[in-house]
């Protein structure tokens, strides 16, 4: 495996991709200009600056400012960091509870199971997007963990059922039943033998996941449900360069889209390699 | 079969029953709709008044009992806004949603399995590699993102399509299509590719992946050595069988396009009903929202248990669980 990802350039671009973006946002203090929603660094004077490299542009404004002054570069800095926040935030939550209640439904069956995935194929069709969508709309924009909840309710489903799929495959391997056989309590069993057994195909949900619940965010910050004002975020970004769209103002557009899309597609692209990987169906390369 | 299809429907009823339930509890925990519509120089009594003409001093019991009985009629309500009833509030901007969804769907669909065989043919190949690399554009790409670079490209720019509203329109009794005149059709590009491009991307390489794992399966080498012509061993065998799965995802999507074509529609101003439901969540104007919210329901039920029963006819095993 190691060999595999070694040798596989764009699974080590993307890592890099998505490293250097954790990196970024857990700097971000120290190799930003300005803290764009601190009130006293942010200074109206030099509002709608071009990039430094057109004319009217000024340092340190590398990639120019916003309405309000803040430099786009480091809010492209600071707003990396609640989409990572949000995102692993959510894989976290999400994913141990999914994890969970899909070794429970998939090893004892039964009421339970009957429950519990007739819940998760309701919320699975309405999808999480317009789950997230309607609970922020409703309950009103508080705070990045707001949105992370929202996020969680309905996206816990998604481990939830790949995990049941994969214990129900396992549950009858004979290891299982050697265990059960020399007295394993079901803690014991549930924990030590069918979840590492059982693992596999979530590594690779939590991969696609990242990508998707990152872009949800900003999808629901640019709808204006989503992170409150004084959160910086990408898709907020955008949503405010909206405005200026005709006035030819293409930076503030621009910079935090492309950021958005560099981070999604690194998470991707390692994605896709752990995919092939763990898929032993398909024939790589020759 | 028959008994199939009846308990996927009660079960379908279920879902929407709590749907509504769940809706009318959260709006009972939003904020006081009265309070906005009076505004802010109202006695108490003109309060009350309000309150009392709407039916907002009942018990929540009664007042769900009385929505439920009204709904099973038609009757929503009225927004509390434009004081129209909600439902046609709605209705009169759902031809504009469906045209929009129905072409996003068709062009995802044609153009992804379409690409997703033709790639997984030759994996390897330069031209596949590269479509493969634009499909990963695709899926990393949001769909408001998608939207606005497609304005700044094909309006601000190049000033060729229009970006926002619908153009010309004709009516043809209730309903109000852009589909019959060339400046309805020129408004209607942008917003149904930007609504295509995520979806397109995912049948893509669902087609792809499916496609390649086939392609290894026995049968087919069997159809190859058989010397049967490369048309029918690769549709007739091999795409036969990943269109199964691909089906049943793109019916399990519709949840996933509603809330997407609220996205596109917010960002091409097109006169649809996430349009609506979005000015609405700004307004808190309960009665649309919770119209919006049981039709996006009935919808999306009503999908999944088309989806079911073609399932069901398409693969006996599951018919008899």
């Amino acid at each position: 495996m190691l060999y595999s990802y070694l040798t596989d350039v764009s699974a080590i671009f993307g890592s890099v991709i998505l490293l250097a973006f954790v990196l970024a946002a857990l700097l971000a203090p120290w190799i930003t200009p300005q803290n764009p929603y601190d009130l006293e660094a942010v200074s109206l004077e030099h509002f709608l600056t071009p990039p430094i490299w057109m004319e009217g542009g000024t340092a340190p404004f590398i990639f120019g400012t916003d309405d309000q002054g803040r430099c786009i570069y480091s809010t492209i800095i600071y707003g990396c960091r609640t989409s990572l926040i949000v995102g692993f935030g959510v894989v976290l939550i999400a994913g141990s509870f999914g994890v969970l209640m899909g070794l429970l439904s998939g090893y004892y069956g039964g009421k339970l199971d009957a429950i519990t995935m007739r819940i998760a194929d309701t919320f699975y069709s309405f999808s999480t997007t317009l789950l997230a969508f309607l609970f922020l709309g409703i309950f009103g924009k508080g705070s990045i963990l707001i949105v992370i909840i929202a996020i969680c309710i309905a996206d816990w489903v998604k481990y939830s059922r790949t995990m049941r799929g994969s214990v129900l495959e396992i549950k009858n391997a004979a290891y299982i039943m050697a265990a059960k056989a020399s007295g394993s309590g079901d803690v014991r069993l549930l924990l030590r033998h069918l979840l590492p057994n059982a693992m596999a195909p979530i590594f690779v949900i939590i991969a696609v996941d990242l990508a998707v619940i990152i872009m949800l965010e900003a999808t629901l910050s640019f709808l204006g449900v989503g992170v409150p004002l004084t959160e910086p975020s990408l898709g907020m970004m955008v949503a405010i360069g909206k405005n200026y769209i005709y006035a030819g103002m293409w930076w503030m557009i621009v910079f935090p889209g492309t950021a958005l899309i560099m981070l999604v597609v690194g998470i991707n692209l390692f994605a896709d390699w752990l995919r092939e990987e763990l898929n032993p169906k398909i024939e790589r390369k020759a | 079969m028959g008994t199939y299809i009846a308990k996927r429907l009660i079960q379908g009823l279920l879902v929407v029953l709590a749907a509504s339930m769940i809706c009318f509890v959260i709006f009972q925990y939003m904020g006081d709709p009265v309070l906005n519509m009076v505004g802010q120089y109202a006695t108490f009594e003109e309060i009350e008044e309000v309150r009392e003409s709407l039916g907002l001093n009942q018990p929540v019991y009664v007042q769900y009992g009385k929505f439920l009985w009204n709904a099973l009629q038609g009757n929503f309500g009225k927004s509390y806004v434009t004081r129209v009833p909600a439902l046609g509030l709605i209705l009169e901007r759902f031809p504009a949603t469906f045209e929009l969804v129905t072409l996003a769907v068709i062009m995802a669909f044609c153009i992804g399995v379409g690409l997703g065989v033709i790639v997984a043919l030759k994996p390897y190949a330069m031209r596949n590699r590269f479509i493969m690399a634009l499909s990963l554009g695709g899926i990393s790409m949001p769909t408001f993102l998608i939207g606005i670079l497609l304005i700044m490209l094909f309006s601000v720019y190049l000033g060729i399509l229009p970006a926002f509203g619908r153009g010309e329109t004709v009516q043809l009794g209730f309903w109000r299509t852009g589909l019959l005149s060339l400046n309805g059709i020129s408004h209607l590009i942008l917003p149904a590719t930007s609504l295509a491009m995520y979806q397109l991307a995912v049948l893509l390489r669902l087609t792809r992946a499916g496609m390649r794992e086939v392609m290894t399966e026995d049968y087919i080498k069997t159809a190859w050595s058989k010397g049967l012509a490369p048309k029918v061993v690769i549709f007739k065998h091999a795409l036969r069988n990943v269109l199964i799965p691909v089906v049943t995802i793109t019916g399990l999507q519709f949840g996933e396009l509603i809330a997407f074509s609220i996205v596109t529609e917010t960002i091409f101003q097109w006169p649809g009903m996430g349009n609506l439901l979005l000015t609405s969540i700004y307004e808190t104007d309960q009665p649309v929202i919770v119209t919006y919210i049981m039709l996006a329901a009935l919808i999306i039920i009503m999908a999944n248990i088309v989806v079911d029963i073609l399932y069901a006819v398409i693969n006996p095993k599951i018919r008899y669980e």
